[in-house]
């Protein structure tokens, strides 16, 4: 058995979809999809890597509560998925360990 | 909005009933959620989903009424609109679309509802293990629907997924119930006083009778939950029930222990908390009307205290009212007389209350658990650190987190307050876990928000 997504999407007519891209492969969505949800929709495996043992993790409260969801997003670092709504064009990556430091030089 | 009287954080049953109210008298009222579209976990996306998904069920479709009467002129939401920080005036901070702004007003109701209780064991963060209410919400607001899952754990909102799962053509593989045979006779003795709650309770028989007809497969009394991660990405679920060890694939596994309140902002407002040993949860303290220690601040609803949507409506007017009157736009008699009808209906409703919260007490089976599993989620940290670090001397959380970091990820303690408080009093039987304090801010902001927070003046929505 291999897991594409682990939920269904009732067909809803009329619904519009967006497109975002994640780690730059574009991914398709409905308009009123949470970023975390358009994620689990899209594919079962992990949305990131946690930052002490590398291990695996997707969206796990759905409401804002266990951080479990943090994406980079838009150049963002940390964001949470489950609190962000999908936007046309949205350019997504996906955390492993810590997010890189970057330097600054203005 | 200029000066709103009231300031309600939270958009549930609760923050909608008071504002429907309080707009009502008078009053101007500003709403503050965090979530996109009003209607709190309950009620998440009622305003747009309506009467289509019915399989959500009646319960579901009865937050319609409370939503459309947040269309008045005296009521001003905000959402996406994140609260991280109260102070006394009450004074709030908020953050919305990565700028945040301070509002005050004389009264300050939060309304900030309640949080699945967190159900760790082996394998509980692995892809693929979420809770039954996280999946109810995909429901809700995306149409998604489980595939391939096992429900497991204990409690009404379990039968209540299953139930829509079914309505929905899409029925779980199994129900794996924690609740003992035990628990169930002790809750027995509570149901004279439940029959008060008649249509709860055969609310509850019905979803119970789906399940049955449906032949979804049911184990009762079990321990020993483990998930392991199978080929292709399956859960493994693996648990002990009638003195066998079961094993179980499945695409989602689907968690469930109760729910608690959450409790960050009234901890970080400075309210005093109690513990409810029944509920084996911390509560702000408040009277009948909701009113806490702290100068213009209530509470209501599940955030208050867990009795589920229609307490947290009558609670939410109850506030309301008792704010009305604070602000002379109503009378003392007035205020007790329009509230005769709904204290009646709040007895009637928190009658069900000792028996479910008998019949579907968190088990012990999560109250000693494996020193393998972890504990904090963000920080990875196992009950076996938690452990040592006791062995070591640690007596409460602040110990704990300076030997072991658990609690200071961000998700701020929210997925492992609980847990750590039961492993830090597992040795003690007689007092009820310490005071719990919460520091702000109470959600995570960047620090360039804040800088430009400082240098702004007091800003109005």
């Amino acid at each position: 058995m291999k897991v594409v997504s682990r939920f269904y999407r009732l067909s809803d007519a009329g619904t519009r979809t967006v497109t975002l891209t994640v780690d730059g492969t574009p991914i398709t969505a409905q308009e009123r999809d949470s970023l975390a949800a358009a994620l689990l929709a899209h594919s079962a495996k992990a949305s990131r890597r946690t930052t002490r043992l590398d291990t695996p993790r997707t969206a796990y409260c759905m409401m804002g509560v266990c951080f479990d969801c943090l994406v980079e997003v838009d150049g963002h670092a940390n964001v949470q998925a489950c609190m962000t709504q999908v936007r046309e064009g949205m350019v997504v990556r996906l955390q492993s360990g810590l997010p890189e430091m970057r330097g600054r030089n203005d | 909005m200029t000066d709103p009287d009231l300031i309600i954080v939270g958009s549930g049953p609760a923050g909608m009933a008071a504002a429907s109210v309080a707009a009502r008298s008078g009053a101007r009222v500003l709403i503050l959620d965090e979530q996109p579209r009003p209607g709190g976990q309950i009620y998440r996306n009622i305003g747009e989903n309506r009467d289509r998904l019915g399989w959500l069920g009646k319960g579901y479709a009865a937050g319609t009424e409370l939503v459309d009467d947040l269309d008045h002129p005296n009521i001003h939401c905000e959402f996406g609109a994140t609260v991280w920080r109260s102070d006394p005036g009450p004074t709030v901070c908020w953050s919305q679309n990565g700028h945040s702004q301070v509002t005050s007003a004389p009264y300050l109701l939060l309304a900030t509802g309640a949080q699945e209780r967190p159900v760790p064991f082996p394998g509980w963060t692995l892809p693929g293990v979420m809770p039954a209410g996280a999946a109810q919400i995909l429901m809700k607001t995306s149409t998604l629907l489980p595939r391939d899952a096992i429900l497991a754990g204990s409690g009404p909102l379990l039968y209540l997924v299953a139930a829509q799962m079914i309505d929905a053509g899409t029925p779980p593989k199994a129900l794996v119930e924690t609740q003992t045979r035990s628990m169930a006779i002790r809750s027995a003795r509570h149901l004279p006083r439940a029959a008060f709650a008649l249509p709860l309770l055969l609310k509850g028989l019905g979803l119970l009778h789906k399940i049955r007809k449906h032949r979804i497969p049911r184990f009762t009394g079990a321990t020993a939950f483990r998930a392991e991660t199978g080929n292709g990405g399956t859960i493994q679920f693996s648990f002990d029930a009638s003195g066998k060890a079961h094993h179980h694939e499945c695409g989602l596994l689907l968690t469930h222990q109760g729910v608690v309140p959450s409790t960050h902002m009234t901890r970080a407002a400075g309210i005093a908390h109690e513990w409810k040993a029944t509920q084996e949860c911390f509560h702000p303290t408040s009277d009948l009307w909701g009113r806490t220690d702290q100068p213009g601040l209530h509470v209501a609803g599940d955030g208050a205290g867990i009795a589920g949507a229609e307490v947290a409506a009558i609670a939410g007017r109850l506030a309301a009212r008792d704010i009305l009157h604070q602000l002379r736009l109503i009378s003392a008699g007035t205020r007790d007389q329009t509230s005769a009808s709904d204290r009646g209906a709040l007895w009637r409703a928190l009658a069900i209350r000792p028996f479910l919260d008998t019949a579907y007490a968190p088990t012990e089976a999560f109250q000693s658990l494996t020193d393998e599993t972890i504990v904090c989620r963000c920080e990875e940290i196992t009950a076996g650190e938690l452990r040592a670090a006791v062995a070591e001397g640690a007596t409460g959380p602040r110990h704990i987190k300076t030997a072991t970091r658990a609690g200071m990820g961000p998700c701020q303690g929210r997925m492992c307050d609980l847990t750590v408080r039961g492993i830090l009093s597992a040795n003690k039987t007689t007092e009820p876990p310490a005071q719990p304090r919460a520091r702000n801010p109470i959600k995570p902001i960047p620090l360039g928000e804040l800088a430009a927070l400082a240098s702004e003046p007091e800003t109005k929505p």
